[in-house]
């Protein structure tokens, strides 16, 4: 397409040490942004106080499917082992009397229960997590910086996306300079 | 900068050496991906591949002639297969228990073990989860332990322990999977910035998922790896202790004792990181990994190894006490006569065929780490290298000598027996050492063999110290300022 044209998707900042990015993270934080983020080569301590986050709540996810999982186990294995209804036509359960033991004895029960508790949480926890922090996606903007590469290696970045209410051209760039980055660029994105 | 420094005053030290910067780091791990790989991979590669190759020469075999080609028959009817299985899975605890039980504790020495540890996890329960499929003898027919509905109405009897264990095992490998994965997400996105070409780009990108680091991620990211760890530690021990259920919930003498769940998480515990150990050193030597992996974290390894053979020769000491104590003539004579060679002659006139293998577990497992007592020992790489392969084959003596001296004579003399392996028997084996081996090569050259983004955490001065940082500030934050009492 001729007349592509570009428009502003954030502000790249450098930084050479945790202690500088946290200073400058305050700073941006102070200003009242909420589209920012510090990108790290490892989680920093420290970070969520400096950058005003509130604290994750992924647990929940977590600890519900792993209770949904401890109830389908014992659902699972009282039907297929202790009644003989048919449910929605899956077959019916058959109840086996094993050791003398009463059909729905609980248990020898409780391995299993534990374990579809267990993979039932990992699960949820590594799927709730992909959707909390909306990955995969490889196609941000901040890729577009080639500065951006030592981002996994050794220096750390603040970008301001200019989707945040506050971004000013002329504002958001001066507070970032205000920081002493070690660099700053304004990274474009295609229009389509 | 109270977090990450070492206690002085009880003489701790950085674990890396002064001066290690982040991209030294990089370039060291990623670098092995990246350059040719040495000539020592590739002997041991085609070796592996080889071996592999056997593996599947053992396998076919066994599916056209069927089980009869092992040497299991009554009265032993779990033998060198059943053997293999408890031994592999143990192997895989070692991980497990690096990643997720010493994150909980806080041991910062970690880092530069855990993804080689848990790479080995998941390859070790891969090769353990062969032995009982091929067991069964009709390996197609597999799919009959999972709850399927199914034409015929048949469900598994979910009160067999084999059950537990169908369970346990493939969720203790779809954890280990997950957990591992999430680990790498960081370093496969380092690797994917550093990449030159195309293809390793796309490829190590696609898996990055696109990951940029930010701390808005490594927020939820911490937390969700604080909760694999915090259920992989009860999964790790549960696992075990449902693989050790398979004996202790049946009645034959040798096999039906109480002790068993802990004694079989030590000794899974222990023979893992012996492992660990014996691939750490070879691979550090051949990548040149000695700025990373230092001699320090190899002697904690040895002290940790110390303690658990303590704990295993207290579970033998135990279970002998018990057989004694207990005036069971029946678990008696198992532990006295076909454990420890003691005691009458038996019907035919010999002393306990197998008590070799009593002592060779015991010489491996307890004697032979008490060397680690000695710091000189601890520090030395021949005698780490020598008693870590040691005891991972006092580890697979201990299972043989549970499996195969508590079934050959039982009961019944009428009945008593004894067990040969056969060429299969011992092919299979050596050809399990292939697959793990072979995946094993592959992970070190083409992945991230440590935890690139946990180890610059470690680094001195990695985390600011927002106390200094705001104290300096000439406007104090709003929260700050104390709120007046009304």
């Amino acid at each position: 397409m001729a007349n592509q044209t570009k428009q502003p998707a954030l502000y790249l900042a450098e930084y050479g040490t945790p202690n500088t990015i946290a200073k400058a993270a305050m700073k941006v934080r102070d200003a009242g942004y909420q589209k920012w983020d510090c990108h790290t080569p490892y989680a920093m301590h420290g970070m969520d106080e400096a950058m005003g986050l509130k604290p994750t709540r992924i647990g929940v996810i977590s600890f519900i499917f792993g209770m949904l999982g401890l109830a389908t186990a014992v659902f699972m294995m009282q039907y297929t082992n202790a009644f003989s209804f048919n449910l929605l036509n899956i077959g019916a359960g058959y109840p086996l009397v094993v050791g003398g033991k009463p059909p729905g004895a609980f248990p020898p029960m409780v391995p299993i229960i534990f374990e579809l508790g267990i993979l039932l949480c990992g699960l949820a926890t590594l799927f709730g997590l992909l959707y909390i922090i909306k990955l995969p996606m490889h196609n941000h903007p901040i890729f577009e910086s080639e500065r951006f590469e030592a981002a996994s290696d050794d220096r750390f970045f603040i970008s301001i996306e200019a989707g945040d209410q506050k971004f000013d051209l002329e504002r958001t760039k001066a507070l970032l300079e205000a920081t002493d980055p070690i660099s700053l660029e304004l990274i474009e994105e295609e229009v389509q | 900068m109270s977090y990450d420094a070492p206690i002085k005053e009880l003489g701790e030290t950085h674990l890396l050496p002064e001066g290690t910067t982040r991209n030294d780091i990089t370039e060291t791990i990623a670098g092995v991906t990246e350059n040719p790989a040495p000539r020592g991979w590739w002997l041991l590669f085609l070796l592996s591949v080889s071996v592999l190759g056997i593996m599947g020469a053992a396998l076919a075999y066994l599916f056209t002639q069927g089980v009869g080609v092992w040497g299991n028959n009554a009265p032993v009817y779990w033998a060198w297969d059943i053997t293999n299985f408890v031994w592999w899975i143990g192997i895989g605890h070692a991980g497990t228990l690096i990643s997720a039980i010493l994150f909980l504790f806080r041991q910062k020495w970690r880092t530069s073990i855990n993804r080689f540890a848990e790479a080995m996890t998941v390859f070790a329960v891969l090769c353990a989860g062969l032995f009982p499929a091929i067991h069964t003898g009709r390996p197609w027919f597999d799919y009959y332990l999972f709850p399927i509905p199914n034409q015929m109405d048949m469900w598994p009897n979910f009160k067999s322990p084999l059950m537990w264990d169908v369970f346990a095992v493939s969720t203790y490998l779809t954890i280990s999977v997950i957990f591992w994965y999430v680990g790498l997400i960081p370093d496969l996105a380092t690797l994917r910035d550093r990449s030159k070409n195309l293809v390793r780009k796309r490829v190590y990108g696609f898996f990055a998922l696109g990951w940029r680091g930010a701390h808005r991620h490594w927020q939820h990211y911490e937390r969700a790896y604080l909760i694999f760890a915090g259920i992989s530690t009860p999964l790790v021990l549960s696992v075990h202790s449902v693989v050790s259920f398979d004996f202790a919930t049946s009645v034959v003498p040798g096999w039906h004792t109480t002790i068993f769940p802990p004694y079989f998480v030590a000794g899974a515990v222990f023979s893992g990181f012996a492992l660990v150990m014996t691939l750490m050193l070879i691979c550090r030597s051949i990548f040149k990994l000695h700025n990373i992996v230092t001699i320090k974290h190899l002697d904690l390894m040895n002290k940790f190894m110390l303690g658990v053979s303590l704990l295993v020769g207290y579970a033998y000491a135990m279970e002998f006490f018990i057989a004694w104590y207990s005036a069971n003539p029946y678990e008696q004579w198992v532990f006295f006569h076909n454990r420890l060679g003691w005691g009458q002659l038996d019907s035919n006139g010999n002393w306990g065929p197998l008590w070799w293998a009593y002592y060779a577990m015991v010489f491996c497992n307890v004697v032979v780490p008490q060397i680690f007592w000695f710091k000189r020992a601890r520090t030395s790489v021949p005698i780490m290298l020598i008693a870590s392969v040691l005891i991972n084959i006092g580890m697979w003596f201990e299972r043989f000598v549970i499996i195969v001296t508590s079934t050959y004579q039982d009961f019944l003399p009428s009945s008593w027996g004894m067990f040969h392996p056969t060429l299969i028997d011992i092919l299979t084996y050596l050809g399990t050492f292939g697959l793990f081996f072979t995946l094993f090569l592959l992970f070190v050259r083409w992945l991230p063999m440590i935890a690139i983004a946990e180890v610059k955490g470690n680094l001195p001065g990695a985390h600011p110290d927002l106390h200094a940082l705001t104290a300096h500030d000439e406007e104090p934050d709003a929260a700050a300022v104390p709120v007046p009492a009304e």
